[in-house]
């Protein structure tokens, strides 16, 4: 007789916990087989209003951190992903009906990014930033600062490596972020959620909600406290008029990206997230 | 009972899992050496700590081979990504063995514990951290597009910070892609060895990382080997000199750290209760025994009674004595050898007219010890404002305008470091933008960080370590031929002289 | 007496330090260019000034030192609108036997309370009250409408003297943050000296006042430097941190910088000056941290009950606690303290 199993119950990540939807409504995930998997948190516009809030209150935190710092908690979050890395596997598997070794390659994969996404934390400043050579007695620096919360709408096509390759750049610079994962693959989302909370990210850096894009994004894209919108996911959706909509509050705005490539690891995903700034300083001996 | 004398508040060595005598770290292995073993002593007791081997010419040949062959077998074919993720394990290794490190490294050199536990070893794990996330970003270190490692890197370290130069050679070289060979100081081989054993933990491939104990004699061996490709040191600029003349017209490429007699400038604006912090972080952080150490102090003239005055009752506070308190200000000095030189300078000084003064302190009967000094009325002429003396010893000097202080700073074949205190900081900027020092401090002193360049000026040296200017010192540019010459089969070298007699034609 | 605010040229109160130090000239615009001239604090400087001195390492016979000479230096408080003269008699019992089990623990200098709680504390600590017993426990009043500080001169003083008459030892009063931010020196030293009348009693003798600068508020360590040195020259005993209701309140950094200030006041006048942190210590392990700062910046002795007090409440049955582990070799826990 096989022993009766425990199934996890999947909620949104937001602020640090894990509520359920305001809305109290859940929909069906199903493997590729059409199988049920779980019921996912069908997140609301409530539960985006509720995620901004938290996201922007741990901006300050997060940005004020020392840049090693961040590199060392983002760092510390591949350990423990790799740590994990069979459950990620197994619930690939389940979700897409690729293979172990499919699966395996893919969480291989998104735990080399996220490595490499750390990496920059502490030194992409020194690439992207510059003393600036002014004619007149000035000292003059630009630097990147973080542009504040981001708004992913997540690649919909796999469970973890589009959504680990559009979250991490975004947190290098220290913005916080509110991601809608992919509608039909949402539970390593989750699971990664999971990750988050026992690593050293604070609360509301990552706030993470399931659910459908097409209800969600709307109410990110026109809400006025977001300052930059990544629609690297949204291609399926009407695309167009939720750039239309950020442009009410000049959000920045990545357009929607497609196929195996769709959010390569790059520095220009950092440097995106970013506004530069420009300080000058008068020099004089006397 | 008066609080001040603190009651002892040892660190525990129990903590250290010595061996009694250690061999060369060679292709992944601890092997005996041929040279003659010698034994490695606590300076602040004169205790024997443990027997080291000594690395003939024979072992160095075989530790450059080991390199050159983990170079052209494995590490020069490995992605960038898997060599950060074996510097990211030794951070992460060096995190978790930090109280033994620490530990160690103030039994083998006789800094005081606060140091090694809050300075040194943080920021040993700091740098391999840095530089483990650059191995897969080389694109972007300024050489231009996929820039090659040098091959096989020598790299002689100092006395003074063992493990924290073992990380400033070692983390740079191995995320450009480089192996190396690397020779501690005499005095102070312990957490070398430590750090091999750290890097077994690691599973770094055999001979990418090789350590050989020595002395000056394994240091010259190693560096004028024939099949090394880069020589990096850190030490006097007598032996830098050396090393100069011995590299000239070979393909070795050479960066150079040596000594300094950094100005540290009070003007008389400055926050005055930090600024005598920083000069006693700047002169006695480490018992002096620091290259960037700010061993002259030109204050404005206006002010410097006051700041005397101010120092030495800052000094009373500050105590001497065994290494492994934790209450210990200042430590022991590293060797007989540097004390001896430590008390034949500060006789000159006073000899020259300068006026001496110390707080009092009481003196350990055994180990190496030297109460920190000032030389007040210091003139510019005076050998003691001149000639680096590496201890506990400051040398007070005045100026009256900032044009003066900058004259003066600069008048010296050094140029390492330098401090600025003000409140104003159009004045901190322009002093800066005029002093020939590699770092300059401004309202503080002593800081360092991987991600900021360290390296000098002058006589102290070339080269940068920390940062990404560190990098360079370890990647020449990849060549990228024109499409015709590479279909030629060409080679790298001849491309552009051949371009070029094309193009005239 | 009557407060002109607006002119630059209006002459202070003479306040005997001011005098001494500024000379006859006492104005606004004097007083000003003084406090302005002062040496600038660089923060990330004093801050790790005083992380380092957070590192030393307190232990065995020193640690005993230190904990007893930390509750030798409380002022036990308790300052809540909910406050009855139950809960004041609560206080002073325990102020009078901090730890019931060890009868030899030593007793905190004094209670401090609400000024109209004064009369319940002088009662309840009876024959050992400070006015009648050598090395007794001293009452200490909140006065000058504490914590904001917000009302008129007159009722300030009211308060004050009110307190001083009830029996108190010694007065806490706040300095007026509102005028010191927009620049009105002036007026927050004729406060001060007003306050300092006010604590005089029929026989001549002065109440102790302590200045509470509330350096949360003040914000900027250059305006803490200047404060403390404007309540000095107006006349106060000690220069105190915080009322303990705003957040920051004490700090190692902060406190640091205000026993820099007396350290100075005393090489320019030869005069010792009292600091009181106040706010936000609740940990033995932090207090030792302060008695290191005092010892190693204004000197050792400082470590007294006229020149240092902690202002706390839980802090003193964190230090018992430390004390039974120091005795008996175990750790304890909260049944084995009393509440107050």
């Amino acid at each position: 007789m096989s022993r009766l199993t425990v199934p996890k119950t999947y909620k949104l990540y937001i602020g640090g916990k894990f509520p359920r939807s305001e809305s109290g409504r859940t929909y069906e995930v199903v493997s590729s087989t059409g199988a049920f998997l779980a019921n996912a948190a069908k997140g609301s516009r409530k539960d985006a209003r509720d995620a901004v809030v938290a996201a922007r209150s741990a901006l300050n935190g997060w940005a004020g951190a020392t840049a090693y710092n961040r590199g060392q908690v983002l760092y510390r979050i591949a350990e423990l992903l790799e740590g994990r890395r069979a459950q990620f596997v197994d619930e690939i598997v389940q979700a897409e009906g690729v293979s172990v070794a499919t699966a395996g390659a893919q969480v291989d994969e998104a735990i080399d990014r996220w490595v490499w996404y750390a990496g920059w934390a502490d030194k992409f400043a020194q690439v992207v930033g510059n003393a600036n050579p002014v004619a007149g007695p000035y000292f003059n620096i630009s630097v990147p600062e973080p542009t504040g919360v981001v708004a992913i709408v997540a690649p919909q096509a796999d469970s973890l490596l589009g959504f680990v390759s559009a979250v991490a750049p975004a947190l290098v610079a220290g913005n916080t972020v509110v991601v809608v994962a992919s509608e039909r693959f949402p539970l390593s989302a989750i699971s990664l959620s999971e990750v988050l909370a026992t690593s050293d990210v604070p609360g509301g850096v990552v706030n993470i909600l399931t659910g459908s894009p097409a209800e969600i994004a709307p109410w990110l894209a026109s809400h006025a406290d977001v300052n930059a919108l990544d629609l690297v996911g949204a291609g399926d959706l009407e695309w167009v008029d939720l750039q239309i909509a950020a442009a009410d509050t000049l959000k920045r705005v990545l357009q929607p990206e497609n196929g195996r490539d769709a959010a390569a690891p790059s520095l220009d995903r950092i440097s995106f997230f970013t506004e530069t700034k420009t300080v000058w300083h008068t020099k004089s001996l006397i | 009972m008066s609080f001040l004398e603190y009651a002892p508040a040892p660190e525990s060595r129990s903590i250290l899992n010595l061996r009694d005598q250690y061999g060369l770290f060679i292709d992944g292995e601890f092997v005996d050496g041929d040279g003659t073993p010698f034994q490695t002593i606590s300076p602040a007791t004169e205790e024997r700590i443990a027997t080291i081997a000594t690395a003939g010419t024979a072992d160095v040949d075989k530790a450059v081979a080991a390199a050159r062959g983990a170079y052209e077998r494995t590490w020069s074919r490995m992605s960038g990504s898997d060599r950060g993720k074996y510097l990211f394990r030794i951070a992460r290794l060096v995190q978790e063995r930090a109280r033994e490190l620490a530990v160690a490294e103030s039994l083998d050199n006789g800094k005081p514990i606060k140091e090694s536990r809050d300075v040194d070893v943080p920021l040993v794990a700091a740098w391999f951290f840095y530089y483990a996330g650059w191995a897969d970003k080389l694109d972007h270190a300024g050489l231009g597009p996929a820039p090659r490692a040098l091959g096989v890197a020598a790299q002689v370290i100092p006395w003074n910070f063992p493990l924290l130069m073992l990380a400033w050679k070692i983390a740079p070289a191995l995320a450009a892609g480089n192996t190396v060979v690397l020779k501690p100081a005499e005095t102070t081989p312990l957490t070398a060895l430590l750090f091999a054993e750290i890097v077994q933990q690691a599973g770094l491939p055999a001979g990418v990382v090789n350590i050989l104990t020595g002395a000056g004699e394994t240091g010259r061996d190693l560096v004028n080997h024939p099949d090394v490709n880069k020589v990096a040191f850190t030490g006097s600029t007598a032996v830098g000199r050396e090393i100069a003349r011995s590299v000239a017209g070979t393909d070795k490429k050479l960066t150079l750290e040596l000594g300094g007699k950094a100005a540290n400038i009070v003007f008389d604006d400055a926050p005055i209760d930090q600024a005598v912090e920083g000069i006693v972080n700047g002169i006695f952080f480490n018992q002096g025994h620091v290259c960037c150490a700010g061993s002259r102090l030109l204050v404005q003239e206006s002010i410097h009674d006051e700041v005397v005055d101010r120092l030495k009752t800052r000094l009373s506070t500050l105590r001497m004595g065994d290494p492994l308190d934790k209450n210990t200000d200042i430590g022991a000095i590293n060797s007989a050898e540097q004390l001896q030189r430590i008390r034949e300078l500060s006789d000159i000084g006073e000899a020259e007219g300068a006026e001496r003064w110390s707080p009092a302190c009481e003196i350990p009967e055994n180990g190496f010890w030297f109460p920190p000094t000032l030389f007040d009325n210091v003139s510019t002429s005076h050998r003691i404002a001149r000639e680096e003396i590496f201890g506990p010893v400051l040398s007070i000097l005045t100026f009256r305008t900032p044009a003066e202080a900058i004259a003066k700073a600069n008048n010296t074949p050094y140029g390492l470091s330098a401090g600025i205190w003000s409140d104003k900081g159009s004045r901190i900027l322009a002093v800066a933008d005029k002093l020939r020092a590699g770092v300059v401090w401004a309202n503080t002193f002593n800081r360092f960080d991987p991600a900021s360049p360290f390296g000098g000026y002058k006589e102290s040296g070339y080269g940068r370590e920390g940062g990404r200017h560190g990098l360079g010192a370890y990647l020449k540019p990849g060549r990228e031929l024109p499409a015709a010459l590479r279909a030629s089969g060409a080679d790298s070298t001849a491309s552009v002289t051949k371009a070029r007699k094309g193009a005239a034609k | 007496m009557t407060i002109e605010t607006t002119s630059p040229v209006r002459t202070l109160a003479p306040a005997a330090r001011a005098v001494e130090v500024l000379g006859g000239d006492l104005t606004e615009a004097s007083l000003r260019r003084y406090l302005n001239g002062i040496p600038g604090v660089d923060a990330v400087g004093l801050e790790q000034r005083a992380a380092g001195l957070g590192t030393r390492s307190i232990k065995t016979t020193s640690k005993a030192w230190a904990l007893d000479k930390i509750i030798e230096l409380i002022d036990l408080t308790t300052l809540e609108g909910a406050d009855t003269p139950g809960k004041v008699r609560s206080l002073a019992a325990k102020a009078l036997t901090p730890d019931p089990s060890d009868l030899s623990t030593p007793r905190p200098a004094a209670v401090c309370v609400y000024g109209d709680m004064v009369p319940y504390a002088v009662e309840a600590l009876g024959a050992s009250h400070a006015a009648r017993l050598p090395g007794g426990v001293n009452v200490a009043a909140v006065a000058t409408a504490f914590p904001s500080g917000r009302a008129s001169l007159a009722v300030k003083l009211a308060d004050t003297a009110d307190a001083v008459a009830a029996g108190a030892d010694e007065i806490d009063m706040v300095i007026d943050r509102g005028a010191f931010l927009s620049g009105r020196f002036g007026l927050v030293f004729d406060e001060i000296v007003a306050v300092k009348e006010a604590c005089r009693r029929a026989d001549g003798s002065y109440a102790h006042l302590k200045v509470i600068l509330e350096t949360g508020e003040l914000n900027t360590y250059d305006n803490v430097r200047r404060a403390s040195w404007l309540a000095i020259l107006a006349g106060g005993d000690f220069i105190k941190t915080s009322t303990g209701k705003v957040a920051p309140a004490a700090t190692l950094p902060v406190t640091l910088l205000m026993l820099e200030v007396v350290r100075d006041w005393h090489k320019l006048t030869g005069e010792r000056i009292g600091v009181k942190p106040a706010g936000g210590i609740r940990s033995s392990k932090d207090a030792i941290k302060y008695l290191v700062t005092v010892a190693e910046t204004a000197g050792e002795e400082w470590l007294q009950p006229h020149l240092f007090r902690f202002g706390a409440s839980s802090l003193l049955n964190d230090v018992l606690l430390q004390r039974q582990k120091l005795k008996t070799g175990h750790y304890s826990g909260a049944d084995y303290v009393t509440i107050d």
